[in-house]
């Protein structure tokens, strides 16, 4: 049972990155381009036509295109973020495990701090003065999530400090930076990539909400979250507007969830369900 | 114990301090605050004067000082939308409304969020459990401002239950409560499904049950009272989630809160009143933070001892 859990979530997980990457090439409507005449059509079962699958919205454009597209936004963001995000706080939190001292206590009081920024309010803010952009929310999203992985780096880096084979690397004559670099981070890996996978589902949700607020991804691009936005005000009348790209969201993240949670179980089962 | 708590005191003032410049420099150096302020109808004295006024023309470290100072005697500055408004006023106006919103989503995210824990917990393995984790992946996943729209459409639009949204009465906080707490329901789920089960194979429990203790004082007495420690250690974080999802949930549902208010200044660009609001939530982040860090010393005996 189990198994087929963790199965069926890494297949939605590779359909979703299959779609962001050769979707937008298959589809067959532009999701920028809408036509008038086909505004707020019904998905195919709902009384709709094969031309537009999921229907249209209010400007007549293709939803499955839209939200093709919208796994493109998403998985972009999701592997920028991760990867300032993750090397940043990496750095910083190997640093702090293997030094030690004063810089340790300061740099983990930092971590205490981001963790406790609020990330929508400080993405409002800087939404306000220069406008929506994919830089500032990727700037926004990685100065609060670096420090999720220089927690976890610590930790990790103090476990291993001590191990036989980083003694031997220090009495050979290593340097500090490869010894880090070559005999730390490899065996720290694991953790990292468990907190990488936790986080895709965590940056997918921010980014929506942000798009959401409109702060987030600029428009016209299709993000999922501005889309939920757009077909708000006439849930009522073409419900599938704002259902479809919110359902998209779900399934994702909830992919996420289910194989990080089994990564977790692999490699630390003391940690399951702590990583709230 | 007295210096224990002086340290986290001077650590709460000091992260106040950091968050402060991080807001001030997130600011002034991401966009031009005079172009905001100003609006498009501006000539170049008004131009001028504001930049005097708000010493734009002096070095950054100078106006941070300034905006501190400011900040401390409760100028925030007047809003720009809302007919020059206190912006500080307009904040704490709004704070009540809010603060009521999440008081009652935390009340029943921490209430159902312990039973279903326990719940899981003790019929490990059984359907009771599987739904529970299911429920609980799902809060995890779904994002809240769709939830909030599904809700609305359902409950309010198609059954009628319920209001579609706004402020005024207890019908009115049953679906933004909702809302705001799902995520945070599966959070404690799971820490309580987690910790429960931890407790219940330990030896303490294991003694319990040897000594002939009714298995209701087992489970609630001893296993229960172990496990709501990592609770209280994520209380912190549950109410930030709570308030950073304020600003969503409030958008969706109407509600008059501070998260609703963020929103309405980002679409009238009304800058001084998002820094405001801004500014007292991560305050208020801080205070929260610094509570449970003294309601941790309260309960857990080990940390009492220490310094």
């Amino acid at each position: 049972m189990q198994n087929v859990t963790f199965r069926a979530a890494l297949v939605l997980l590779a359909l979703f990155v299959l779609t962001a990457v050769f979707g937008p090439y298959l589809v067959e409507h532009d999701p920028l381009k809408g036509s008038l005449r086909a505004r707020l059509e019904p998905p195919l079962w709902a009384g709709g036509t094969s031309e537009h699958l999921l229907g249209t919205d209010r400007l007549g454009r293709d939803m499955l295109a839209r939200i093709v597209s919208g796994a493109r936004i998403s998985l972009t963001v999701c592997v920028v973020v991760i990867a300032i995000a993750g090397s940043i706080g990496t750095a910083l939190g190997m640093l702090s495990g293997y030094v030690g001292g004063w810089l340790d206590r300061v740099l983990m009081r930092l971590v205490d701090l981001a963790l406790s920024l609020p990330v929508i309010l400080l993405a409002l803010l800087v939404g306000a003065v220069s406008g929506p952009s994919f830089g500032n929310i990727v700037l926004v999203i990685s100065l609060v999530l670096w420090s999720q992985y220089a927690r976890m780096a610590r930790g990790e880096t103090l476990r291993v400090k001590n191990e036989d084979y980083v003694d031997l690397a220090r009495t050979s004559g290593l340097g500090h930076v490869r010894i880090i670099a070559r005999h730390i981070l490899p065996n720290i890996a694991p953790a990292l990539i468990v907190v990488a996978t936790l986080q895709v589902g965590v940056v997918i949700v921010l980014e929506a909400s942000l798009s959401f607020l409109g702060v987030g991804v600029p428009p016209p691009n299709p993000s999922w979250g501005s889309m939920v936005a757009d077909g708000r005000s006439y849930v009522v009348t073409a419900w599938w507007v704002s259902l479809f790209p919110g359902i998209a969201i779900l399934l994702v993240v909830m992919a996420v969830n289910i194989v990080g949670d089994a990564l977790t179980d692999r490699i630390n089962p003391a940690l399951r369900g702590r990583t709230a | 114990m007295t210096r224990l708590i002086m340290g986290r005191l001077a650590e709460a003032l000091a992260a106040l301090l950091l968050m402060s410049l991080a807001i001030f420099l997130l600011s002034r150096v991401t966009g031009d605050p005079v172009a905001l302020l100003l609006g498009d109808g501006a000539t170049a004295e008004d131009r001028d004067l504001l930049i005097a006024q708000l010493r734009l023309d002096r070095p950054l470290w100078e106006q941070y000082i300034s905006f501190l100072g400011n900040a401390l005697t409760g100028d925030f500055g007047q809003s720009v939308a809302a007919g020059r408004r206190d912006a500080l006023e307009l904040v704490l106006d709004r704070l009540p409304a809010s603060l009521s919103l999440a008081g009652v989503a935390l009340g029943f995210t921490l209430v159902t969020g312990i039973a279903m824990g326990v719940l899981a917990a003790i019929t490990r393995g059984s359907a009771v459990d599987l739904l529970v984790r299911i429920v609980a992946l799902l809060g995890q996943s779904v994002p809240a401002f769709w939830l909030g729209i599904v809700l609305i459409y359902i409950v309010a639009v198609q059954w009628g239950w319920l209001p579609t949204s706004g402020y005024g009465t207890t019908a009115h906080y049953i679906l933004p409560a909702l809302t705001m707490g799902t995520f945070t329901l599966a959070a404690v789920t799971r820490l309580v499904r987690a910790s429960m089960l931890d407790a219940l194979g330990s030896e303490y429990i294991k003694l319990a049950r040897i000594k002939g203790l009714p298995e209701a004082t087992v489970i609630l007495k001893h296993a229960l009272s172990n496990s709501l420690i990592p609770v209280v250690t994520f209380m912190g974080a549950f109410f930030a989630t709570m308030i950073t999802g304020a600003v969503v949930v409030e958008t969706v549902f109407a509600w008059p809160g501070i998260g609703r208010l963020a929103y309405e200044s980002i679409v009238s660009r009304d800058f001084p009143v998002i820094q405001t609001v801004v500014l007292v939530i991560t305050a208020s982040f801080i205070l929260a933070n610094f509570c449970v860090d003294m309601l941790y010393l309260a309960i857990d005996p080990r940390m009492r001892d220490r310094g």
